[in-house]
């Protein structure tokens, strides 16, 4: 209660300077009790402490690439909070009145009434010498924090360049690559295996970069009308961008039954939500919160290496409003 | 002529050994294995129904699977398995020593690949980490824990021996898939089970693992240890400035 009655005190007590009192002399209701200069220097201290706290965590949040990036982020934020915190306690001690004042108060019906809650107000307020100084320090802690709070609203994702999710490095003749950086060859896929290949000569960053590539049984092989069998999975051999269509994550599990009979068929699926796709269909969906397809890359093969045929059958990575109509 | 008479000897009793164990691998075989993968190792579709009424009987060829797969399935206690529908779990070994070897000599002798041979001290727990975070963490998670994939469980790693790790690899038991060696190469794989022993006691920075399962728990009991860290904190304030 005297929390609030603090916190209520430093609101309203704005603007009202002691200075400009009331023409009549009223008795006091609060105790007179001596402004704490080492209190307010303390409260102002840690004030500015959580603003440089709050700051850093948004100057290492931008910078994006120092080595303990975590580690420092938490540690901004928490020392934000923990500063922010003294100072809250430092205040209520020394800067606030701690006085114990009648309570509880009744509705103020009367003038009369309402005049003295504002007094109590206005008294309890004065013990403070730098208001306006202190005022400013909230203030300016509290808006710090806040954007360091709403910053990281910025990896929600590219606003301002949003062809990065659309953009893929795979374009007609582009090699397949495994993660060493050899060139992924038709004969070396094996039937149950998986393989991650990568652009050559690109980041393998990008969104758009890695690929899944399984062989399929040619008698399962059933892709969507339009998608030429020779042209999109030469010998039975599929690839699909490996980014899942539902939230982004890598689709790094391969369902590949030893026995088909007693076990569940031959499955892409991500980790992250269990979004389960059928490699045999052009990455149709069998299961999960996905929404659509994998999209599938065409293939050409070139002296036994895999080359891009073009470009993928949708827009690759999460899905977003409307992507479907792209 | 005595010693060439001993060795002679030895031979012939080993000789004989080794075909008594073959007629007893033989025998294992059609006791518990036959009824599902054939009598003459074939396996057994769907199409050809063997058992009576829900007795299904289904089980792949083991042609050319070789003593790599047989002696994984009949270590882990995977095989043999009453229902050939469920997913094999990790049991006990259900053959004795000899027994074992009988069994696994008999399906070697039908063709495929040997037990790999497997030295982690070889490898490097670096670069065991790469790979196995390239192939296997999406099931096994990073340590080895286990997890789902939809439509059956993934083991935990936590008592698998470096042989049958390396056959798992090879095999590709149930709906795992299989690496060869030109995906994951002999030297490349002694890293991974180096690896993968490592990861069953490693070194946590904060002390506590939480059964090395990934940020879910660990923001659990953040959450709960600091939300009542801060309750006490706040407590104590208010004590401190009722005084």
């Amino acid at each position: 209660m005297k929390w609030l009655w603090s916190a209520l005190a430093l609101l309203l007590g704005r603007g009202r300077r002691p200075a400009a009192p009331a023409a009549v002399e009223r008795p006091r209701i609060v105790p007179r009790q001596p402004p704490s200069p080492r209190g307010e220097n303390w409260v102002l201290l840690l004030l500015v402490l959580a603003t440089v706290a709050a700051g850093a965590f948004i100057a290492v949040y931008a910078i994006d690439r120092l080595p303990a990036q975590t580690q420092l982020l938490g540690l901004a934020l928490g020392l934000a909070f923990a500063f922010l915190a003294a100072a809250a306690a430092v205040a209520s001690r020394f800067v606030v009145p701690v006085e114990e004042v009648s309570e509880p108060y009744p509705e103020p019906e009367h003038p009369a009434e309402r005049d003295e809650v504002l007094q109590i107000v206005e008294e309890s307020g004065e013990r403070m010498t730098r208001r306006r100084l202190l005022k400013v320090a909230a203030g300016g802690a509290g808006m710090t924090l806040g954007t360091a709070l709403v910053a990281p609203v910025a990896s929600l994702g590219p606003a301002l360049h949003p062809d990065a999710l659309r953009r893929t490095p795979w374009r007609r003749g582009v090699r397949l690559m495994n993660s060493s950086g050899r060139p992924l060859r038709l004969q070396d896929i094996e039937e149950k295996a998986f393989y991650t290949a990568f652009p050559e000569h690109a980041s393998h960053d990008e969104l758009g970069a890695p690929l899944v590539v399984v062989r399929v049984d040619a008698s399962r092989l059933d892709l969507p009308d339009g998608r030429d069998p020779e042209r999109w999975a030469p010998d039975g051999v599929v690839a699909y961008s490996k980014i899942c269509t539902h939230a982004g994550c890598a689709v790094a599990l391969y369902r590949a039954p030893l026995f088909e009979p007693t076990s569940a068929s031959p499955a892409l699926v991500c980790p992250c939500h269990y979004s389960t796709f059928d490699p045999a269909t052009g990455g149709g969906v069998l299961f999960g919160p996905a929404g659509r397809p994998l999209p599938q890359l065409p293939l050409e093969v070139d002296g036994g290496d895999l080359r891009a045929g073009g470009g993928f059958s949708g827009p690759i990575g999460p899905s977003w409003w409307g992507v479907r109509r792209r | 002529m005595r010693t060439l008479a001993a060795v002679l000897a030895a031979l012939m009793l080993a000789g004989a050994a080794s075909a008594a164990d073959t007629a007893r691998g033989r025998k294992l075989y059609f006791s518990a294995c036959a009824q599902c993968h054939g009598p003459d190792l074939r396996g057994v579709d769907r199409d050809a129904r063997v058992g009576a009424g829900d007795n299904l009987a289904l089980g792949p060829s083991l042609r050319g699977v070789g003593a790599q797969a047989a002696d994984f399935y009949l270590r882990t206690g995977y095989m043999p398995l009453r229902d050939p529908t469920t997913q094999p779990r990790r049991t006990h070994p259900k053959y004795s020593e000899r027994d074992l070897h009988a069994l696994v000599d008999f399906v070697a002798s039908f063709g495929g690949p040997g037990v790999p041979r497997v030295h982690p001290v070889r490898g490097r727990t670096g670069l065991g980490l790469v790979l196995f975070t390239e192939h296997c963490a999406g099931c096994h998670q990073v340590v080895g824990e286990g997890g789902i994939v939809t439509g059956s469980r993934v083991p935990s790693l936590e008592h698998a021996t470096a042989t049958q790790i390396a056959e798992a690899v090879r095999v590709g038991p149930y709906v795992m898939p299989r690496f060869s060696e030109r995906q994951i190469s002999p030297r490349e794989l002694d890293s991974l089970v180096r690896y993968v022993l490592y990861a069953r006691d490693p070194d946590d920075r904060g002390g506590w693992g939480l059964g090395h399962l990934g940020p879910v728990p660990e923001g659990i009991v953040v959450w709960l240890f600091a939300g009542a860290a801060l309750l006490v904190v706040a407590r104590l304030i208010g004590e401190g400035l009722k005084r």
